[in-house]
């Protein structure tokens, strides 16, 4: 079994939260009622400029899709997947070699070759997680759903 | 650390941390509020909610975005609550609604088709009898009632169209207490969930998602709230469940009330909250008032607190009945006597709550005698008060039975139900002993 544990750092994924600005989504489907693209559309709602990766679409949520990682001509911080486990290595290795900064694998998406990969690569690796989850969690307003967020602070901070 | 949050710069990143049981029932689902910075939960008493713009709006109304449309699907006070029985529960989020019975319909209708079945044990609140005897019949759904004890009669109950396991971690009066972590393992080995009412119980005697049970639903008008002053219910899911096994196409196939929408594939963990509310309560109504959530986090504050009290006085009425030559069959599972002992060590080590019943000498009109008796013990219909109640289950609530229907709904004619409160346990002796004495004296 695979250590999850570590992959899921309550301060790191507040870190990459809030230091990310521009994510890849390798695997972002352009059906609207896809997971992928509620997670796409939300990151993009939330500020942060969002890079399909998808080698049969031209353009998703008014992006430019890219057929790889390594095609994308501008710098990224997260990458963020929705393939099948057994793709990350190879995803995790574009990764490394664009110098992107945060491998992000979504719920089930579960690779130990490809996180070893990325850590070896200096990357920081999160792995089943979401990333519209964990956003909404630290930083939006999954509190009003009534979902568990977990969180327990009597500090003011942030404005809805 | 420090991050810059919203343009707001924070020394405060929120760490993991396993906080205890006290500190969640006082925190859990509330951060101060950003925009005035008020400590206690805002009564959020509005109906509806401006959406910035309508990009905002049809991402709220497509479930894209977490956001307020209208009241009788989310609210922010509501929504506090929610969280917190959740957190408690150890969940994944929650639902409440205007009642228990709304929470468990609700619960129910999110996995039910006509044509499905049930699981239920035989030892259950009457009103949730009522519920499944007659309204989910008229929906079509099949029920089969098994002594919960027994786990091989949930086992041969089960057929190609069940759908689910439900019972109570502590029956209602007679004190059943459920083996959680064995009727789970039999649910699960035929891939269904197992749904757990722990109203009697609550988050602080015993969590049922911790033994395997994958809904936990709460009538909160009892302890949650505690003060007998709010109708209310919720609902929380584990989120652990495979909704996508193939049993539950309600679940999981594109739904024709939501634009097509799968919930469980693609809101996983929260698939199964996501329709409840989305779709459940959007279209069954039964919305928790905020000023009901609010008096229902009040209570919460101090669970803990009021537990242990109504458990101590609990064990020492039990105690002081058992020693009563006017009292019989005292059902309190907390006795030492009890036959669920090994149970409650296993699922309740901190007590077995605080209703139970017991048979009063002289039959029908015997119990008559004793309420007539008391003066401080509240006589109504409800149970969870922080002030003892008692009632006769013959002349109220089963009034309409003769003694031969009562004992098979295992009622006795001089059966009497005790909702144990936090008062001077003392005081509550001598006026059951004011009681016994009218009974003694007819």
């Amino acid at each position: 079994m695979t250590d999850l544990a570590r992959y899921q750092d309550a301060l790191t994924i507040q870190h990459v939260l809030n230091t990310a600005k521009t994510i890849a989504v390798v695997g972002l489907s352009p059906n609207e009622l896809r997971a992928s693209y509620f997670v796409g559309y939300y990151l993009k709602r939330h500020g942060y400029r969002v890079i399909p990766v998808n080698p049969r679409e031209s353009q998703i949520l008014g992006e430019t899709s890219y057929p790889s990682l390594s095609e994308v001509p501008e710098k990224v911080d997260v990458v963020n997947v929705f393939r099948a486990p057994d793709a990350l290595p190879g995803i995790a290795r574009d990764a490394v070699a664009i110098g992107a900064s945060t491998l992000w694998c979504q719920f089930g998406v579960i690779n130990e070759e490809g996180a070893r990969i990325a850590e070896d690569g200096g990357m920081t690796v999160i792995m089943d997680r979401c990333l519209k989850v964990e956003h909404a969690r630290y930083v939006g307003r999954m509190h009003w759903l009534g979902f568990n967020t977990q969180r327990i602070t009597s500090v003011r901070a942030g404005l809805q | 650390m420090t991050f810059e949050e919203d343009g707001i710069v924070t020394d405060h990143a929120e760490q993991d941390r396993a906080y205890g049981f006290e500190t969640r029932q006082l925190h859990a689902g509330q951060r101060p509020d950003p925009n005035t910075g008020a400590r206690a939960v805002p009564i959020f008493q509005t109906t509806s909610y401006v959406f910035e713009d309508p990009e905002s709006a049809a991402a709220y109304f497509n479930l894209q975005e977490y956001g307020n449309t209208y009241s009788r699907i989310m609210n922010p006070t509501v929504a506090v609550f929610e969280e917190r029985v959740a957190n408690l529960e150890g969940a994944a989020g929650g639902v409440a609604f205007a009642s228990g019975i709304a929470a468990q319909a609700a619960a129910l209708f999110t996995l039910l088709q006509p044509g499905d079945h049930v699981v239920a044990s035989s030892a259950l609140y009457g009103g949730t009898v009522n519920q499944f005897k007659h309204l989910l019949r008229k929906m079509n759904v099949e029920l089969t009632w098994v002594d919960p004890d027994d786990p091989d009669a949930w086992r041969k109950a089960v057929g190609a169209n069940t759908k689910a396991f439900f019972g109570e971690t502590i029956g209602n009066p007679g004190g059943n207490v459920l083996d959680i972590e064995t009727v789970a393992s039999i649910a699960h080995e035929h891939e269904l969930p197992l749904i757990v009412d722990n109203t009697f119980a609550t988050p602080y005697l015993c969590r049922p998602i911790e033994w395997g049970a994958d809904i936990v639903i709460h009538s909160a008008t009892k302890f949650i709230g505690g003060h007998g002053t709010s109708i209310g219910g919720v609902v929380v899911e584990a989120g652990t469940f495979d909704w996508s096994n193939g049993r539950f196409p309600v679940v999981a196939d594109p739904s024709p009330a939501y634009h097509g929408l799968q919930f469980h594939e693609t809101f996983g963990t929260y698939g199964y909250l996501m329709k409840l509310r989305a779709e459940t309560l959007r279209d069954l109504g039964g919305a928790l008032a905020p000023l009901n959530a609010f008096l229902f986090l009040q209570g919460l504050e101090t669970l803990s607190l009021r537990m242990d009290r109504h458990v101590a006085n609990a064990q020492a009425i039990a105690a002081f009945l058992d020693s009563h030559e006017l009292a019989s069959n005292v059902t309190y599972a907390g006795r030492p006597e009890s036959k669920y002992r090994s149970l409650v060590e296993k699922y309740l080590p901190r007590g077995a709550g605080a209703v139970f019943s017991f048979d009063c000498a002289g039959g029908r009109t015997g119990g008559q005698d004793l309420i007539r008796g008391v003066t401080l013990w509240s006589h109504l219909a409800n149970v969870g008060d922080a002030k003892s109640l008692i009632i006769h289950p013959a002349s109220t609530t089963h009034r309409q039975l003769s003694d031969d229907e009562l004992r098979a709904a295992g009622v006795g004619p001089g059966t009497v139900r005790l909702s144990v409160g936090t008062e001077s346990v003392e005081d509550l002796i001598w006026d059951l002993e004011q009681g016994f004495a009218k009974v003694a004296t007819a």
